[in-house]
């Protein structure tokens, strides 16, 4: 069973049953879910989530389905592990890495699509849709698979390779768009009042989008149910970001965090703010697409729209949805939000390769070049403790990093090779 | 007949203008606003227009050649 009671909007507080819906039909604001916190409390604790299954529905009393019998391809429960490599190049002496590009489909996106996948089931639909820029894709057509559905899957038609074949592989009827991700969006609207599927970040976004606080849980529990100092996120619309800090601020109001009083939600759920909760959020984003940044950074009360034009196609969302709550948990947070000039996202997934042996796309370039300049900044002190999110893998994003081919190319013959060695770098016969 | 739920981003000098006056006066189209924020040099706008569907593409293309940003309120599509 789930504890949820409704879903309420946003902006003008509104209540809802818990259905298919993502839009206040009042006001037009987006829809929240809303759970019985108080239940929850007297059957949540730290031995029933570590009893649970070794995925993020170790978490399901935080989650808006029912995990009895959920669609998992077993996202979650990705490493955390310690940077010492990139975290002495960088002069920080406790950094962790989120490791999430380890996902059943190679993304985050596993979390989210695990959770709406079963509320959709669980809601009746034997179709799950969705509108992506790739990691998204990927990952509905792997859970449709594993859920027996059938998938649509819209992409516009410039994707990278590994993202197209990545979410091809699965059997969803991909539909590859002659237009921009923002066109390919506004398709997707269109469709979901007009056909009767689960489209996961439209009719289904309240439950979805909830499925990115367990990266909150996730690293709290395997840091002995404490928070980072710091954590670095990239985001897109802003959602996951949000996300995190909301799973920090349950669990501290659930009594269970280390030395942590519990404490009631008040009146907002979505807005809690826990005072034992000082974690830092910095949020980062290609400066090809900034939107949140900019905002962030010019102390605006809105969030003004951009034409994306990044490497970092994942992130590039030019209105993104949840920035303007974003700004709100930077704000509250006391964090900092960096835009990364474009050739540093390169530089960024080639740092984190090179230090720790672990390969992200182009998202995943964007947090480690923000994290180094966090460093430099003193924003993140030595002996703070600091999580980045690496929430995507490098193999989907290969056209980023070809130059970095370029091998020794030789006959099969020892002399050859040690010509072209000598070459190289002026070493051998 | 048909309803639409759209939102405007205006900016600069767009802000002052009459446009929703005019999208309803001149296209036949009944605008409804639901929730907006206006402020000197910025605002958006969400509301429900409705009117033929001709009319409303029509107002719509006008909209957006004066300069406006046109979003489509199905919630916040977020991506991956
Ligand atoms: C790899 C990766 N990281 C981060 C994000 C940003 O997530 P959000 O839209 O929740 O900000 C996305 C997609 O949007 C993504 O694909
Ligand atoms: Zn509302």
């Amino acid at each position: 069973m789930s504890f949820i009671s409704g879903l309420k909007c946003r902006e003008c507080g509104r209540e809802f049953p818990a259905e298919p819906l993502n839009v206040c039909d009042f006001c037009f604001g987006p829809l929240e879910v809303v759970y019985d916190y108080a239940t929850i409390s007297e059957v949540i604790s730290h031995d029933r989530i570590s009893s649970g299954p070794l995925s993020i529905w170790r978490y399901q009393d935080l989650l808006p389905a029912s995990g009895e019998d959920p669609v998992d391809i077993m996202a979650g429960f990705t490493p955390l592990m310690k940077a010492r490599n990139l975290g002495k190049r960088l002069g920080l002496n406790n950094l962790y890495i989120k490791n999430d590009s380890v996902n059943p489909s190679f993304s985050f996106k596993d979390r989210v699509v695990s959770v709406a996948s079963t509320k959709a089931v669980e809601f009746g639909f034997d179709t799950l849709a969705c509108a992506s820029t790739g990691n998204l894709a990927c990952s509905v057509a792997a859970h449709s698979a594993r859920a027996g559905v059938r998938s649509y899957v819209f992409i516009p038609w410039d994707l990278e390779t590994g993202k197209i074949v990545g979410a091809a592989v699965y059997g969803p009827t991909l539909v590859s768009v002659e237009g921009t991700y923002d066109e390919v969006n506004r398709l997707c609207s269109e469709l979901a009042d007009n056909y009767p599927w689960a489209f996961v970040n439209i009719n289904m976004r309240p439950y979805y989008a909830e499925g990115s606080k367990t990266l909150g849980y996730e690293v709290a529990e395997q840091l002995d149910w404490r928070l980072p100092d710091h954590v670095v996120i990239p985001s897109a619309s802003g959602a996951m970001f949000t996300k995190i800090w909301k799973g920090f601020n349950e669990l501290a109001c659930l009594g269970l965090l280390d030395g942590v009083e519990a404490s009631s939600f008040g009146p907002d759920q979505n807005t809690v703010h826990h005072p034992a909760v000082t974690t830092r959020m910095h949020m980062a984003q290609a400066e090809g697409c900034s939107p949140i940044v900019s905002a962030w950074a010019n102390g605006q009360a809105h969030v003004l729209p951009v034409r994306p034009n990044t490497i970092a196609k994942s992130l590039a969302i030019g209105n993104p949805a949840d920035g303007i709550y974003a700004i709100r948990v930077l704000n509250e947070s006391g964090g900092t939000a960096t835009a990364v000039p474009e050739p540093e996202v390169v530089e960024g997934i080639k740092l984190l390769a090179e230090t720790e042996g672990i390969f992200t796309e182009t998202a995943g370039g964007v947090t480690v070049s923000a994290l180094k300049s966090l460093a430099e900044s003193g924003a993140i002190q030595p002996d703070e403790l600091a999580v980045v999110y690496i929430t995507g893998n490098g193999l989907k994003t290969l056209e980023a990093v070809d130059s970095v081919v370029n091998p020794l190319s030789i006959k099969p013959t020892m002399r050859s090779f040690e010509g072209a060695l000598n070459e190289r770098i002026g070493v051998g016969g | 007949m048909s309803k639409q739920r759209v939102k405007f981003t205006f900016l600069d000098d767009l802000v002052k203008q009459p446009i929703i006056y005019r999208l309803g006066q001149s296209f036949d189209i009944v605008t409804n606003i639901r929730r907006a924020d206006v402020r000197e040099d910025m605002g958006w706008v969400v509301l429900e227009l409705d009117g033929d569907d001709a009319d409303i593409q029509r107002g719509l293309d006008w909209v957006s050649a004066i300069g406006v940003r046109i979003d489509p309120v199905s919630g916040d599509v977020v991506e991956g």
